[in-house]
């Protein structure tokens, strides 16, 4: 059974469309892709999946159970994860206070235990400190876990967002363009590196691009996004050699036959 | 709690025993009295208010309506209704019912109203503030426009002073908890918090609720000082001078809020000997610092020995 | 054609509210022009306001000036002051926390309240008018100083209209309030924009003190609070940044108050503007006249 599955999925703003019939689904543990042109719908399709915009109509199933209408942070709570296409860090914070801020919802202290600062405090504050400096580790920022997110060069806070997504203990991780701003060395490193979370944290994961040449060599399927609909769907061969994608692309300077 | 807090706290109770024997003895006069307990009072109001704007960063401009329904329930309780207990017993009551009430009503207009963003709040939570107030005018069992009288005098330097420790307590430890740090990142992203699975609508009315209690046990405390609540004491200007103390301070400073309330309250008294320039010279003196410090006095830092300890550090090695 | 007794007191109230309406109208408009242009409260606005009626007052009475030379002298004035007003206290802030300008703002206002005090005093002044002519029209009574306020309130409106959609100056401003940085480098001159802004906003509230003046017959140094912050419900009901939402919103208010005295709750005239503020808030929070906006994600 899909994990995330979705079905007729619209959104529609006033009277402009944004995206209609989105219809995906994600088995446990793939990587898939989600491609398509500037303003094909990508960042409106993730913000439905992820309940920060309602969608118009359709339905989104995690886990067989419908999320449509529900809050961000009740879905965040049942198991999607995200990142944002201009991050959005918590920039006057410390990089550890980033992560510690996703334990949040597994904190189990009340608020009078708070501010008694009682040995249960005490005790789960230790544990929240820990297990966010041991994410960090991870990710190669534990060394800078006392410095503003906002001072962090960029390619860092693009890995302190993924690590603070990951903090929320998903099932499913939703990355909007991670690669965005990077250069081809970096963008090489980060996808190696979402591949291996996601053997690591045992995750399913849906990649916002726009460059589909990032995707072809990490992603298992590809689903591609044209002016709000989607237009195909299949492994990167398929999609590589489809005509409709090759059309929705045609204009933008794209190698289709780029391997890296 | 740690043993350092705990030291603090009785260092800080026993600097207030000793200021308050020294006010019984007639060495502090009553003047200086009345003026340290405004001090204690506003910073009660300045960080509690400073939880709402600086700390959570929803634009709060109604807190001296909170103030007003602490003020006159908790009087309502020792004036009104007077209950056959002691005093030491009736203060602290009275004040605690008052915060409630505050938080009561922080509680059912924070719901509806937190869901506006920025100035909408500002404008949405002062015209709270003036509902509050005009109530009060309207309400003869305490007074109306004429204002209560006959409020018991129980204020004094040592109780406002207790509390002011306790409420900053209170406070700072919720900011250090993880519900103040689901509130810290509702100012610095709320959607970015939302999808980190904190209910933003939650914290932001916890926030609101808990600012709003410290407001009226605030407002008790003034009413049981001054002995006389009038719907005036409460205009939107008094909002906004706790709101000057907040921005002087370093929006989420804890330590500046305190200082600011200090210092303006301070201020405000030592500009009296002007009287009729008083007004304006504050208000030349607000434009000035502002211009010059927008940021606050302190920015969002938190002044603390730590501040020393890196400055000599420094001219030590300068010195070298 | 005779009319029933309610219905007389119905248009009575009426007008009387309309006339109210008009005067919050001209001064919420400069708090939406300012307010759309560069984001600010700028609560000195309603000060602005008292000052109109202040230097309308003195202009009269010191200089033996008819009303209208007086309004436009009080209007010229305001004019400047709004621009020494944002050159001073608001440009060094631009790019702060807008808390901060906030309180400067704040500041502003307290100046100029106390500083009127202390040069005339905190006793109201008595406004030296004309006598009223009054018409009676089907039994509803209908001042002349009704019509002067309303009609100056219409010409002076439509002369807004005009400056805002028809000449150059009207097209920056609509620019730079859109988006600052695009009308920058268009080659708009922001700075002078911002700064007409403030001088045709404060022209206006300069306007409304007079006429208000003129109406009530008293002007007093602490009058700019509570009409500025009730203009400021107005621009926020009608939406805040658009210049018929202001209009809509002052009149609306102007109406909702005269009402609700009349129905003889004039004691809690104050809270129901504020009231109707908040109800429209939670329902069309961007204004009865404002489109939702989310913010990008």
């Amino acid at each position: 059974m899909a994990i995330l599955e979705t079905s007729n999925l619209v959104k529609t703003f006033g009277g402009l469309t944004a995206v209609s019939k989105f219809d995906i689904y994600l088995n446990e543990g793939e990587l898939i892709g989600l491609i398509g042109p500037n303003g094909a719908g990508k960042t409106t399709a993730f913000n439905m999946l992820t309940g920060v915009y309602r969608p118009s109509s359709g339905s989104i199933k995690l886990m067989g159970e419908s999320i449509v209408g529900q809050k961000p942070y009740e879905i965040t709570q049942k198991g999607i994860a995200r990142t944002f296409q201009n991050i959005r860090l918590f920039k006057d914070l410390t990089v550890v206070d980033n992560v510690k801020i996703a334990y949040h919802q597994n904190v189990k202290y009340g608020v009078a235990t708070g501010i008694l600062q009682t040995k249960q405090y005490v005790d789960e504050e230790a544990e929240i400190q820990q297990k966010a400096v041991a994410l960090l580790k991870i990710f190669n920022l534990d060394h800078k876990k006392n410095e503003l997110s906002k001072n962090l060069p960029y390619g860092e806070q693009r890995r302190l967002e993924i690590a603070r997504a990951l903090a929320t203990n998903p099932k499913v991780l939703l990355l909007d363009e991670p690669a965005a701003g990077m250069n081809p060395q970096e963008t090489h490193d980060l996808m190696e590196m979402i591949r291996w979370i996601r053997d690591q944290f045992k995750l399913t994961i849906l990649l916002i691009e726009h460059d589909m040449s990032l995707v072809m060599n990490v992603c298992e399927r590809i689903y591609v996004l044209d002016y709000g609909k989607i237009i195909a769907h299949g492994c990167p061969e398929d999609i590589r050699t489809n005509p409709k994608v090759i059309e929705a692309y045609l204009g933008e300077e794209v190698d289709l036959s780029a391997e890296n | 709690m740690n043993k350092k807090k705990l030291i603090f706290i009785t260092g800080a109770v026993a600097v207030g025993v000793v200021v308050q024997l020294l006010i019984s003895s007639g060495v502090i006069n009553p003047y200086f009295a009345q003026i340290l307990t405004l001090m204690s009072m506003y910073a009660i109001l300045a960080t509690s208010l400073n939880l709402i704007n600086g700390i959570t960063g929803q634009f709060s401009l109604g807190h001296a309506g909170f103030m007003a329904l602490g003020g006159y329930f908790s009087a309502i309780l020792t004036t009104k209704l007077a209950l056959p207990l002691p005093n030491f017993l009736m203060f602290p009551l009275s004040l605690l019912f008052g915060g409630l009430v505050a938080a009561a009503a922080g509680f059912l207009v924070g719901l509806p109203t937190l869901r506006l963003r920025g100035d909408y709040l500002a404008i949405a939570t002062l015209g709270l503030g003036e509902i509050i107030r005009v109530m009060f005018v309207n309400w003869k069992y305490v007074g109306a426009a004429a204002g209560m009288k006959g409020i018991p005098g129980y204020t004094n330097f040592l109780w406002t002073y207790v509390i002011a420790v306790f409420s900053i307590l209170i406070i700072v430890n919720f900011i250090k908890s993880s519900h103040g740090r689901a509130c810290i990142s509702i100012r610095e992203d709320e959607i970015a918090a939302e999808t980190m699975g904190i209910n933003t609508t939650k914290y932001k009315v916890m926030a609101f609720v808990i600012g709003a209690f410290f407001a009226g046990v605030a407002g008790g405390i003034f009413g049981h000082l001054i002995r006389l609540l009038h719907p005036n004491s409460f205009t939107f200007m008094v909002s906004v001078e706790i709101l000057l103390m907040v921005v002087l301070g370093g929006l989420g400073s804890i330590t500046g809020s305190i200082a600011a309330a200090v210092f303006l309250t301070g201020l405000t008294e030592a500009l009296r000997q002007f009287s009729d320039l008083r007004m304006i010279i504050y208000s030349l003196m607000l434009i000035v610092i502002m211009l010059f410090r927008p940021q606050g006095l302190l920015g969002t830092r938190e002044f603390s020995l730590d501040m020393f300890s890196k400055f000599t550090k420094k001219a030590e090695k300068a010195e070298r | 054609m005779d009319l029933s007794a309610k219905t007389i007191e119905f248009l009575q109230q009426l007008i009387n509210g309309i006339s109210l309406g008009s005067v919050y109208a001209l001064v919420a408009l400069g708090y939406t022009m300012v307010y759309g242009i560069i984001k600010l409260i700028n609560f000195a606005h309603g000060d602005v306001f008292m000052l109109g009626a202040v230097f309308g007052y003195f202009a009269i009475t010191m200089f033996g000036l008819s009303f209208y030379p007086a309004l436009i002298v009080s209007m010229v004035i305001c004019a400047a002051l709004g621009v020494v007003m944002e050159r001073i206290a608001y440009k060094p802030l631009r790019n702060s926390h807008r808390v901060a300008s906030l309180m400067t703002a704040v500041g502003l206002s307290l100046f100029f309240q106390n500083f009127t005090v202390y040069r005339i005093g905190a006793q109201p002044k008595a406004f030296p008018r004309s006598a009223p002519v009054n018409w009676n029209v089907f039994g509803v009574n209908i001042s002349s100083r009704q019509v002067l306020i309303l009609a100056t309130a219409v010409v002076l409106m439509i002369a807004l209209h005009f400056i805002v959609q028809k000449t150059k100056m009207g097209k920056a401003m609509r620019a730079v309030s859109f988006d600052r940085d695009a009308a920058m480098l268009m080659g708009i001159n922001v700075n002078n924009t911002i700064s007409f802004t403030f001088a045709i906003g404060s022209a206006l509230a300069g306007a409304a003190g007079v006429l208000v003046g003129q109406y009530y017959g008293v002007v007093n140094p602490l009058m700019g609070t509570l009409y500025g912050l009730k203009a400021f419900v107005a621009a926020v009901l009608g939406g805040i940044g658009i210049l018929p939402g202001a209009m809509l919103g002052g009149l609306f208010l102007g109406l909702a108050e005269t009402g609700v005295s009349a129905i003889g709750y004039s004691t809690f005239r104050d809270a129901v503007a504020f009231a109707i503020l908040i109800i429209i808030l939670i329902f069309k929070p961007a204004g009865i006249l404002g489109k939702n906006t989310r913010e990008k994600v």
